[in-house]
């Protein structure tokens, strides 16, 4: 990393700063260009210091994220970013922590991350960039794959499974910030990021990033997305939440929701000493 | 059928010839390929057989372990972190004696994350109480996937065929697939006698307190020791059966009085019987085609070893803070023989490198300019580190 520091509030750094020497290796197309594209530009919104920020990852195509970026970065263990950044983020609560990879990096080998992360309600923003697909690998179904997706060698009959609802699950599980972008719509995925740094707690964004290789009948969602949830009118109370997504077609974009569950925060100091606490055990 | 086929598929092939009733699938370069070509025998309706795709090795491993525990004759196929992750259910496998197959498709283990071929995965479980054999071709890699469900069945252990990945995974041989009734007369159907039956209740997997649980480990330590023979007899009958060896317990190539010999597991071995082909005959070398690993022959290794003086260990793999795992082993082994032969260990071809044929004489050199019981990277480029790293 081509460390500069950088002074907080100074308004000097641009989208590009955050951006490191690496070409992505991503197929031409991908949709994850734009996501990278969208995560500096947000950075240069909140102009983020580049030492004071961290982008942590797990396996796959959208999981060689942190490489493309400046600021600190781990590319981890499959599945398995999401525990690496709560300890990261315990050890330096001052940091702006993300959370990049795929669905099949969160939803499947993952999940179970996903779920307590969730529930812990820790301050990071975890971006999933959702192509119903692994293509790292070179196309197999993932959790959000389509029951009846017959583009598979594994599956050639389909998965035959009902998708991972992400949503719904981060809403059960106590996410603090949900909402979902296109990668097609760059600008406003940037505006989902901003707003989901600046909202305390675990903010869960999920880009609908199409894999034009393994699925390219993915282009077609420039026409099925539809911005319907306004960031401005993103609901504060999970019933109605819940009720917006059982009207969700999948195509959604916008903030779903605004929690203000209980952020997770190390356990305070405490007063007492190994002095005092030997003086029990005393004989 | 004598045909060109990927290792993969020929892998897939062969399990298709065993009939099994569950296989458990979870993509990982460079094994994807043979539950991919499984997926599309199943599809294509050439196996009966339940192909559970999963979401994580872990879930792949275990539901092997429930389909065999079941009476079913199981398989996957995993590699590299897809084994780390298993690691915890594949002691499970072989502690509860549930047997079942599992190919290795052999890649080093991150950090660094690397997907190309070592043997680090399947060297990191070897303490798993499975049985683990090695291929140096994809020929044999079809022979011990078949043979392999006869000995699991056979000693009620699980056993995992280790082939290199890409290596073997990834390359197209002139491969003989046997037809299915040779294949259904060497594996008749499977009963397994502790499967979970109603009408006879047990359970699998329940706590052993400090009384019992040194018995069941010397049990299954026992197991493993007496699964050497069967190993060695369903090789031979392979080879009743078909005409062909896949390599027993270990292999010796090369003149048998040679005092200077070279032990090696996998697909290097066939590398290196080639060089020794073009070897000059006034300086004979001989090979030692390790098969088994676990059990390991310690018997075989002592017998192949009468005269040798020299003794040279490459293994794709190492142990940090120690050098080799295998050399370790084999110099242990070795340690009760009278005029016991040195033992030079050297690791090479570690995430990918390449083991050129250049590697055999400059091991040859390197241990007769080495002493005795070093351990050695052979390949490492020095020049490539900072001085304190070198």
């Amino acid at each position: 990393m081509d460390a500069k520091p950088t002074a907080p509030g100074t308004g000097s750094l641009k989208a590009q700063d955050y951006k490191s020497d690496l070409k992505p290796v991503w197929c031409p197309g991908c949709g994850d260009f734009a996501v990278l594209s969208a995560i500096t530009k947000a950075l240069a919104e909140l102009q983020v210091p580049r030492e004071d920020a961290a982008v942590v990852s797990g396996i796959g195509c959208s999981s060689r994220i942190p490489a493309y970026t400046s600021v600190y970065g781990f590319h981890s263990i499959h599945g398995r970013a999401l525990p690496i950044a709560t300890g990261l983020k315990a050890a330096r609560p001052d940091l702006t922590v993300f959370c990049a990879g795929g669905d099949g990096d969160g939803f499947s080998i993952g999940g179970n991350h996903f779920i307590h992360a969730c529930r812990r309600n820790v301050d990071l923003t975890y971006i999933v960039m959702d192509n119903e697909v692994y293509g790292m690998t070179k196309g197999q179904a993932s959790p959000t794959t389509e029951p009846d997706w017959t583009g598979s060698k594994l599956t050639p009959q389909g998965p035959g499974v009902a998708p991972f609802q992400p949503l719904e699950i981060a809403l059960s599980a106590g996410a603090n910030f949900i909402a979902r972008g296109f990668s097609g719509d760059p600008n406003f995925v940037v505006r989902l990021i901003v707003e989901a740094v600046r909202h305390p707690g675990f903010s869960l964004v999920q880009v609908l990033s199409p894999c034009v290789t393994f699925r390219p009948e993915q282009r077609a969602w420039k026409e099925t997305t539809h911005a319907d949830w306004a960031p401005e009118a993103a609901s504060t109370d999970r019933r109605e939440a819940f009720l917006r997504l059982l009207d969700d077609d999948g195509f959604t974009t916008g903030v779903l929701y605004k929690g203000h569950n209980p952020v997770f925060a190390p356990p305070h100091p405490s007063s007492a000493n190994l002095a005092d606490l030997e003086k029990g055990f005393a004989l | 059928m004598r045909q060109a086929l990927e290792g993969s598929q020929a892998i897939a092939r062969a399990v298709a010839l065993c009939r099994p009733g569950v296989v458990a699938a979870y993509p990982i370069t460079p094994q994807t390929h043979i539950v991919e070509g499984i997926s599309k025998l199943v599809a294509d309706g050439v196996m009966d057989c339940e192909l559970v795709s999963v979401e994580s090795e872990f879930s792949a491993a275990s539901v092997a372990l429930g389909a065999a525990a079941a009476g079913s004759r199981a398989y996957t196929a995993s590699s590299s972190q897809g084994i780390m992750l298993m690691s915890e259910v594949l002691y499970n496998i072989a502690g509860l004696r549930v047997p079942m197959v599992l190919t290795c498709a052999n890649r080093a283990v991150g950090a660094p994350l690397s997907i190309w071929n070592d043997q680090q995965d399947s060297m990191a479980v070897r303490d798993a109480g499975w049985i683990q054999l090695y291929c140096a071709d994809n020929q044999e890699a079809v022979d011990t996937t078949i043979q392999a469900f006869r000995i699991a069945e056979a000693t009620e252990l699980p056993v995992m065929v280790c082939v290199d990945g890409f290596v073997l995974t990834h390359t197209m041989e002139p491969i003989d697939l046997p037809d299915q009734d040779v294949v259904d007369a060497f594996l008749p159907p499977y009963h397994f006698a502790r499967m979970l039956d109603p009408a006879r209740p047990i359970s699998l997997g329940t706590l052993v307190d400090p009384a019992w649980f040194t018995e069941a480990r010397h049990s299954h330590h026992h197991a493993l020791l007496k699964a050497l023979p069967v190993i060695e007899q369903v090789d031979r009958d392979w080879q009743a059966a078909t005409g062909r060896a896949a390599g027993g317990l270990l292999e010796v190539i090369g003149p048998a009085d040679a005092p200077t010999a070279i032990l090696c597991l996998g697909s290097v071995a066939s590398t290196f019987t080639e060089v020794l082909e073009d070897h000059p005959p006034d300086d004979p070398v001989k090979l030692i085609k390790l098969r088994a690993f676990r059990p390991f022959p310690a018997e075989a290794l002592r017998a192949a070893c009468i005269g040798v003086k020299t003794l040279i260990v490459l293994e794709r793999a190492l142990s940090p803070g120690l050098g080799g795992i295998v050399a370790v082993e084999v110099q242990a082994i070795l340690a009760t023989v009278p005029d016991a032969p040195a033992v030079h260990g050297f690791a090479a071809g570690l995430g990918g490198r390449d083991m050129p044929v250049e590697l055999l004489p400059d091991l040859l050199a390197a241990a007769r300019a080495g002493r005795p019981g070093e351990f050695t990277i052979a390949d490492v480029q020095l020049s490539k580190l900072p001085e304190e790293d070198r």
